[in-house]
């Protein structure tokens, strides 16, 4: 039947690796000390896209929005299967919270065309908001369903899956187009293949490509972007202008969200009491907890 | 992430070093294959990238999917049930991840949907898979079942059976030992026969066959009844289908998720691969020569791994209020591990270019031929790479599967009690290595195939030349050492030659294919710290060891120390 997803994909900072300072005054992430890498759970969003591509035929597409260097995690999409990667970059859309975000993206999914699904992973795992999927979904005026564990069945207008939630999972079916962000345990991403890796190493969005004509009056961009189009190695570069999008919803115009503060929380024990292991010393326990407000 | 390529630096600096420049060409055709092919390189650096990104792939697969699995491999193993074979799940798992990632076929042809790499970049990639778990790569190594249909089988049987290596549908298995045929492989009595219209069928009896439930088994088996040497007999490839039947499997020491099988043709439907009679000689000697170069990898990635193992634990375990790693007996084994790893990883790459090049010179020359064109420049290439890599590869093949039971020996050792506790992996690894010097031909044999290169001096030239290079500062010392230890061989040579005794030149063989290597591989570390200061320790140790090492086999050889074996029915009894 053929279905074609786009799936939304985000590189991140290596949290789990982090030393340093990484943290700047201001209270944003200093990049350029953090390893950068791909989101897990988006790359298990692709894989399902993948394996939806797999039975029922179809396309798959990738998307992100972020600074130039981004592109490293659209080749790894590439990597895996995705039949094309969309890089939507622009200065202008730095400082963007995830209302701003989410208009981008939005607008650039609206540009594609058609697609019956759009997949993300449920957050990434440096703003660890997620909310990109979901204001994505009331943008674009679809379905959404969040916490996606399996999906569970697919035919030409619906999708059955499950979807977590506290205590248990609940299953839910929506029509298409619909969008889903995945949990991390909803599929293990395929490997890199060899053969694409090799294919498409050399893939280059057009910020790439005008790195390789500074200093070089031989080379014109236009014509670089024509051979690399032909050799199927371009990777497609979308600005503001290209979106036509409005300015003032774009970036830290479009971002009502600051940072109020930072503080560093240095985590230590402190005096301790001993509680009798019986009856009355647990139900102090559990009082004691709901005053401190961990429970209850 | 942790990445058994970009984060082990000597594979890395062997990496950088390796000059296929000669290997790829020949291999690319000239890059024409880019036409075709989207993923083909469109020149040496291009391919050189390609290598190095594939096999970064295969150090994350490696480090992190297939290494946390080896432990339960190990305790589960393959198992066998009602007569069919199952792998430990973690080897499945494995195996469907690597050829999802494209990997089982890395050294076949394009058009088979194979990667064509070199076979050194291949061997980086065993190296890699035996250090994550030593009983994958006797999955993973039987590539080289794929590669042997793609030298010698016709364009049908190549298109019958090589899209299904390459895809990881099939897994192969090279059934040659027999109860009654194990080394000596000219008593291989499995018979071959043809109906009346012309089709083979096989029966007999196959033992000790790594993966023998595999879907494609190349089979070594006499066509020639009444013959008894390895003129009689021919190679063959069929299905594992139902006609042969797993009579069991071993319970081995080590390598548990690598199934070893007894099995049984029943009349099973076969091709003759290649020309009658050509089986042993020419087709399993070029499956075998490849299969023992992949042993060596393995005994490689076993002892790097069981170094890391003490090295770690060296560091954590603390003792006499300091951890054991600053104990001067302690570092010092470290240092002789990490010293031998180094020289092993270099003799191990020269000798895989060495066959690489050996076998772009045989395609060369048969296709120049083919084509009735000169081929007397590159025949004089291939004589020579043949005469070194017939000595290399039994060589390295011995010393490095040697040095790994020493080094997972020692690794243990550094672990103390712990060590011989199942909870920590260089039990296994002492167990995984145990086999490598025992199959595909034990040390004894190798020592036999490496003996005439060791006595007609095959290297003769390249020493002299290397003794007239220059070095660096303190290495001019080492290269008095290599000279003296090169005087101790031409003296023990004529002493042997002289003697003319050949049970006391079969004894003393391992003494003189020995002192050889060691020649070999210390100017090989040499030529290293010349250029490289970190190899400077490296050449320093090895070579001084050597040196000591060569003096005890020269003594031993000039004191006709093994005289007393012509009177062995005297002391042994």
């Amino acid at each position: 039947m053929g279905l074609h997803s786009i799936v939304m994909v985000k590189q991140v900072p290596d949290t789990a690796n982090i030393s340093g300072q990484v943290m700047k005054e201001d209270g944003t992430v200093n990049r350029a000390k953090l390893p950068a890498i791909f989101n897990h759970e988006d790359r298990v969003a692709l894989e399902l896209a993948l394996q939806i591509k797999d039975s029922y035929g179809g396309s798959v597409s990738v998307i992100t929005m972020g600074p130039p260097r981004a592109s490293d995690v659209l080749r790894e999409c590439l990597f895996m299967g995705a039949d094309e990667a969309i890089l939507i970059s622009d200065r202008k859309f730095a400082g963007a919270d995830t209302l701003a975000t989410s208009y981008v993206l939005s607008e650039a999914i609206k540009k594609i065309g058609k697609y019956d699904f759009v997949f993300a992973g449920r957050q990434a795992i440096d703003g660890d908001t997620a909310q990109v999927g979901p204001q994505t979904a009331e943008k674009l005026n679809i379905p959404q369903i969040t916490y996606v564990e399996e999906v569970l069945e697919v035919s030409n207008s619906k999708v059955k899956v499950k979807r977590k939630i506290d205590g248990g999972f609940e299953i839910l079916e929506a029509t298409l187009p619909v969008l889903l962000t995945v949990l991390k345990d909803a599929a293990f991403p395929r490997p890199y293949k060899a053969k694409r890796i090799m294919a498409y190493k050399n893939a280059k969005t057009l910020m790439e490509l005008e790195k390789l004509t500074e200093g070089n009056s031989l080379l014109y961009i236009d014509q670089l972007k024509d051979e690399y189009q032909t050799k199927k190695l371009y990777i497609q570069t979308l600005t503001m202008d290209d979106l036509k999008l409005d300015e003032e919803r774009c970036g830290v115009h479009g971002s009502p969200t600051k940072v109020h503060k930072i503080e560093s929380v240095v985590l230590a024990g402190g005096n301790h009491e001993m509680i009798e292991p019986n009856k009355n010393g647990v139900s102090y326990l559990i009082d004691k907890l709901m005053e401190d407000h961990i429970l209850g | 992430m942790a990445n058994y390529f970009l984060e082990n630096h000597d594979l890395l600096y062997q990496f950088e070093k390796l000059d296929l420049k000669e290997i790829v060409d020949l291999t690319e055709e000239n890059y024409k294959q880019a036409d075709k092919f989207d993923y083909a390189p469109i020149n040496y650096e291009d391919a050189k990238e390609n290598y190095k990104k594939i096999l970064e792939i295969v150090g994350d697969i490696a480090a992190n999917y297939i290494q946390p699995r080896s432990s339960s491999i190990d305790e589960e193993g393959a198992e066998f049930k009602d007569g069919k074979v199952t792998y430990a799940k973690g080897t499945r798992e494995a195996l469907d991840l690597l050829s999802k990632a494209e990997l089982m076929g890395m050294i076949l042809p394009r058009e088979y949907g194979g990667l064509n790499f070199p076979t050194t970049i291949y061997m980086m990639a065993v190296e890699m898979i035996s250090r994550a778990d030593a009983s994958l790569m006797n999955l993973f190594g039987l590539q080289d079942i794929g590669k042997t249909i793609a030298q010698f089988a016709d364009d049908n049987q190549k298109e019958e059976f090589l899209p299904g290596f390459s895809t990881g549908k099939y897994t192969g298995a090279m059934a040659l030992t027999e109860p009654d045929a194990g080394s000596d492989l000219q008593a291989v009595k499995l018979s071959a026969y043809q109906d009346e219209k012309g089709k083979w069928f096989l029966r007999g009896v196959k033992r000790f066959i790594t993966n023998g439930n595999g879907e494609v088994l190349l089979v070594l088996a006499r066509t020639e009844p009444g013959t008894k040497d390895a003129r009689g007999l021919s190679m063959f490839v069929c299905y594992g289908d139902e006609t042969i039947k797993v009579r069991r499997i071993e319970h081995k020491l080590g390598i548990h998720g690598s199934p070893t099988c007894e099995l049984q043709f029943n009349d099973t439907p076969a091709q003759l691969v290649g020309q009658r009679r050509f089986g042993l000689l020419k087709y399993v000697i070029y499956l075998m020569n490849r299969a023992r170069v992949g042993i060596g990898a393995q005994s490689l990635g076993i002892s790097q791994q069981a170094y890391e193992e003490a090295l770690r634990y060296a560091k954590a375990r603390e003792q006499f209020g300091k951890p054991i790693y600053y104990l001067p007996v302690i570092s010092n084994m470290l240092i002789d591990m990490k010293v031998a790893l180094e020289a092993n990883r270099s003799l191990f790459y020269s000798t895989s270019v060495w066959l690489d090049k050996k076998e772009k010179y045989e395609e060369r020359v048969d296709l120049l031929k083919a084509l009735k064109k000169p081929f007397a420049e590159e025949n004089e290439k291939l004589k020579e790479a043949t005469k070194i890599v017939t000595f290399l590869t039994p060589l390295t093949k011995y010393l490095l599967s040697e040095s790994a039971n020493k080094i997972t020996y020692d690794a243990l050792q550094i672990h103390g009690g712990t060590g011989y506790m199942k909870e920590f992996a260089v039990e296994r690894l002492s167990r995984d290595a145990r086999i490598t010097n025992i199959y595909e031909g034990t040390s004894q044999m190798q020592i036999v195939a490496a003996a005439g290169g060791a006595i007609n001096d095959v290297f003769a030239e390249y020493f002299d030349l290397q003794e007239k290079k220059e070095y660096k500062g303190s290495l001019e010392k080492l290269l008095d050492s290599l000279k003296e230890i090169r005087e101790l061989y031409k003296d023990c040579i004529k002493y042997v030659k002289d003697k003319k005794d050949t049970s006391f030149q079969d004894v003393a063989a391992k003494d003189l294919v020995e002192i050889y290597a060691y020649i070999y591989i210390g100017f090989l570390l040499l030529n290293e710290a010349n250029v490289d200061q970190k190899k400077v320790f490296t050449a320093r140790r090895y070579i001084l060891d050597s040196l000591a090492k060569a003096r005890k086999n020269y003594e031993s050889i000039k004191n006709e120390l093994y005289s007393d074996v012509l009177h062995a029915d005297s002391i042994l009894i």
